[in-house]
């Protein structure tokens, strides 16, 4: 009975913060599944799901940087750097745990380098993130003078192909990492700092919050959340592509603001962006599944995230 | 050291260039050049300005005197046409003057030299002095021309700088020099200076008096606003005080003293809307819970001493540029002191960001609510939490909700904060609401010293006197308060001793005989003990 009432107060939280994205998202659905009866079957839902894990798990890192009243402009690139360098370390016999390590390692170091510029050198974060982005789209074809790399380890592969209890592996990549940044923004110490960082640098800096480090290490986890996405996108393919991730950024952007961030800073939740990921997703694929062009699929993505994020900012405003 | 390096950098200057080309020197007492009658200004229901009265004579400087917040820079902007008045006219030359906007106040022959800066840094000084006046042909500005006029007039008014210098390489002193020069650069029937010397040291101040008594020379008249009484009594032929938005009255300045004018600019009764001390104050035989040694900040303040004992009230006051905030701010580690030092509990310590003051129980109620103190878009429960969270944590970092939202009502309830829950948006709240929420979330981390830095602006009548007994508690459990306020009556009311402040130095330790309006204003104005 109290479980109930428990669930249902829950249900009436998550319909009165994300009540106009998830009637988008859902909005979305039926038209596809209307104009398509493949659209709805649980097979496409976790095809929808893979196709979106990896702008989802990088707008994870975006919502971070997003809430801080920042921007991350390189994640793209750190998702092609990610891939480069788990391709040269099995070019050097390594294998995958020391791999993987290494990897990830490299996203931290590149937002650890967008996270002092921007907190120590007091440089704009989209001025510093628009030249390392050029820096390290550059970096990734160091090693192979801009032709691809293969990616043979089957272990490595195996994540973008395998699946366990037959839900395939990228989607429990991408749950566990939602249940992580969910519980560290919302239920720590650290997730409200960077709120009220994000809402008033000035009274954080008054109240004793280390505001330079809270910068840096929230880089440092948007480097690490590309580099994991470069890595589910590098085994799905294969291989390392010196233009992998390319303009991903701005999806992850999307993402983020579709699920109620505010570029302004200090509002926004992981729950909101893996909506806003979705509504992503599922735009990229009913239009494949109804075979519209290319270009035309650009147009009606922009217009649907206009609307959406019209439609939310409306709602808020009424309530207010 | 201030004094020093200043001097050094300024070249000793003549003045014998100006020529002196004036029309008839009328000083006389009888032809009125400017005068306002009954004049009222209102901003929705606050009457800034009430029943104004003023009459300014050609060649004469005339002193507008008032506390901060008495309407003098009001009355200023509607001469310069910015704001106008609700009731009342203005007579210029005989003639009605209602300008609507300083480009009219400039074309009737009023020229107003702001306090704060309106020059462009990227711009030369010629540029500057003559923006939207440059000699031009055609569209196109002649650059000659330009700095030949500028070169002209800055050598006419005796002005240490070179005319093609950047504005932004110049010092704020001689950029107060520039803005002055712009200002006399159009021929001016009256000028208006609003705390002209703020920024200026002595020698840049007598460039400026001599540029003041040739323009008198001229019949120019001038109107004059400062804090400063000496140079107010050197300068000034007519005085007029200002209080509380109300005309006061006009004096000739061979009638009037100092310690007149001060009592006339202060005024007011004491009210009785400061609750009395239940507990006596600490004795000063007590041993300091702070003690603050020759605290010096390059262009900020200079040779800080005072101490606070546990429970004792600590006032400070001083004028807009005395340097209280700064003193605050460097205390709390905003700011690092160039010399001097602070000992908390007798052992000395080195504060360098808010950080460590906290840990040293240490708390900052900052002067801007909604720019340092809250997050405005956030809940009150997490304001309030806000500085001590690591309390609401578990080791590894998860907030402990429960135990969060306890103390959050605690402090709602014992601060008698008005809010229609925790949940509530801290800036949907009034003023005095938000600042409570700003006292509690100090209170939480238990401090040893309370920096309130004007805890009571923009409060309504009824939660300032709630605040006043929230120190008073406070102070009886024990918490050294440091109470910084440009309201003379809220310190003179609170405190146990005033620390007075002008120009970065401390004039006076006032102790209660010596708490009278009068006298610290007198301290605050420049004179010392």
């Amino acid at each position: 009975m109290s479980d109930k009432s428990a669930a249902s107060a829950a249900f009436k939280q998550v319909m009165k913060q994300y009540g106009g994205i998830f009637l988008s998202l859902i909005v979305l659905c039926v038209i596809f599944s209307v104009t398509n009866q493949r659209f709805m079957s649980v097979a496409n839902f976790l095809n929808i799901l893979q196709q979106v894990s990896v702008i989802a798990i990088a707008a994870f890192g975006m919502t971070w940087v997003i809430l801080l009243g920042e921007i991350d402009l390189s994640i793209g690139s750190i998702i092609a750097v990610a891939g480069m360098v788990g391709a040269q370390c099995f070019a050097f016999g390594m294998s995958f745990v020391p791999a993987l390590i290494l990897t990830i390692a490299a996203g931290a170091v590149l937002g650890l380098a967008n996270g002092v510029l921007t907190a120590k050198f007091l440089l704009p974060s989209f001025i510093v993130t628009v030249a390392t982005m050029g820096i390290y789209r550059g970096m990734v074809s160091l090693p192979t003078n801009g032709a691809p790399a293969m990616i043979m380890e089957p272990s490595w592969t195996a994540i973008g192909t395998q699946s366990f209890i037959g839900i395939p592996i990228v989607i429990w990549v991408v749950a566990v990492l939602f249940l992580f940044n969910h519980i560290l923004l919302s239920k720590t110490k650290f997730g409200r700092r960077a709120y009220l960082t994000g809402g008033n640098r000035e009274a954080a800096l008054y109240s004793g919050i280390k505001v330079d480090r809270l910068k840096i290490i929230i880089f440092m986890i948007s480097g690490v959340m590309a580099a994991i996405s470069g890595v589910l996108l590098s085994s799905r393919l294969f291989s390392a592509q010196t233009n992998a991730g390319m303009s991903y950024e701005l999806d992850a952007i999307a993402a983020a603001v579709l699920g109620g961030t505010s570029l302004a800073g200090g509002v926004g939740t992981m729950i909101g962006t893996l909506i806003g990921a979705l509504i992503i997703g599922v735009l990229n694929n009913g239009m494949n599944m109804l075979s519209v062009p290319y270009f035309y699929q650009l147009i009606v993505k922009g217009l649907v995230i206009l609307v959406a994020v019209y439609l939310d900012v409306r709602s808020k405003r009424a309530k207010q | 050291m201030r004094g020093i390096w200043k001097a050094e950098r300024l070249p000793q200057v003549t003045l014998a260039t100006l020529s002196m080309k004036g029309d008839a020197m009328e000083t006389s007492g009888d032809s009125v050049i400017l005068e306002i009658k009954d004049m009222s200004k209102e901003f929705g229901a606050v009457k800034a300005l009430k029943n104004m009265q003023l009459k300014v004579r050609p060649g004469r400087v005339h002193t507008i005197l008032g506390e901060n917040g008495a309407g003098k820079s009001t009355l200023m902007k509607i001469l310069a046409g910015v704001y106008q008045p609700t009731t009342g006219s203005i007579t210029l030359d005989g003639h009605p003057y209602a300008p609507t906007n300083p480009q009219d106040a400039a074309k009737a022959g009023l020229t107003i030299v702001f306090q704060e800066l309106s020059l462009c840094n990227n711009m030369t000084v010629a540029e500057n002095i003559l923006a939207t006046r440059e000699p031009s042909r055609g569209g196109f500005i002649n650059d000659k021309a330009l700095v030949r006029k500028a070169a002209e007039l800055v050598k006419e008014l005796g002005l240490p700088v070179s005319v093609t210098d950047q504005v932004g390489d110049l010092s704020i002193a001689q950029r107060q020099l520039v803005e002055i020069a712009k200002g006399l650069s159009i021929d001016a029937k009256i000028v208006i200076l609003d705390e002209p010397t703020s920024s200026l040291s002595d020698s840049e101040a007598e460039i400026l008096f001599e540029i003041i008594d040739r323009l008198k020379a001229k019949g120019v008249a001038i109107l004059y606003i400062s804090h400063r009484m000496e140079e107010i009594m050197r300068l000034s032929d007519d005085i007029t005080v200002v209080r509380d938005g109300s005309y006061i009255t006009t004096r000739d300045k061979t009638e009037v003293t100092i310690s007149e004018l001060i009592a006339l600019m202060v005024g007011r009764d004491m009210n009785e809307i400061y609750p009395p001390r239940d507990v006596p104050a600490p004795a000063l035989s007590e041993k300091p819970v702070l003690a603050v040694n020759g605290l010096s900040r390059d262009e900020e303040f200079d040779n800080v001493s005072f101490d606070v004992r546990p429970g004792e009230i600590l006032g400070f006051f001083g004028l807009i540029g005395s340097g209280r905030s700064e003193v605050m701010n460097t205390l709390f580690g905003m700011a690092q002191a160039s010399a001097g030092t602070v000992a908390i509990d007798g052992a000395q310590v080195k504060i360098t960001s808010p950080v460590e003051a906290i840990e040293r129980r240490i708390g900052f109620v900052t002067e801007n609510r909604k720019e340092e103190g809250l997050v405005l878009s956030h809940s009150v429960e997490s304001n309030i939490s806000m500085v001590a969270l690591n309390g609401f944590s578990s080791v590894l970092g998860f907030l402990k909700r429960k135990r969060e939202r306890e103390a959050a009502n605690a402090e709602v309830a014992r601060l008698a904060i008005k809010t229609a829950s925790l949940d509530t948006i801290a800036g949907s709240l009034s003023g005095g609401n938000q600042q409570k929420i700003v006292l509690a979330k100090w209170l939480l981390t238990k401090p040893k010293i309370l920096i309130l830095d004007e805890p009571t602006r923009g409060v309504d009548v009824g939660a300032k006197f709630e605040i006043y007994k929230i120190i008073r508690q406070l102070a009886a459990e024990g918490t050294a308060i440091l109470l910084v306020s440009s309201e003379l009556p809220e310190v003179i009311g609170m405190s146990d001793r005033v620390v007075v402040m002008s120009e970065g130095k401390v004039t006076a330790i006032a102790d209660p005989d010596q708490m009278t309006p009068e006298k610290i204003m007198h301290f605050a104005t420049g004179f010392t003990s």
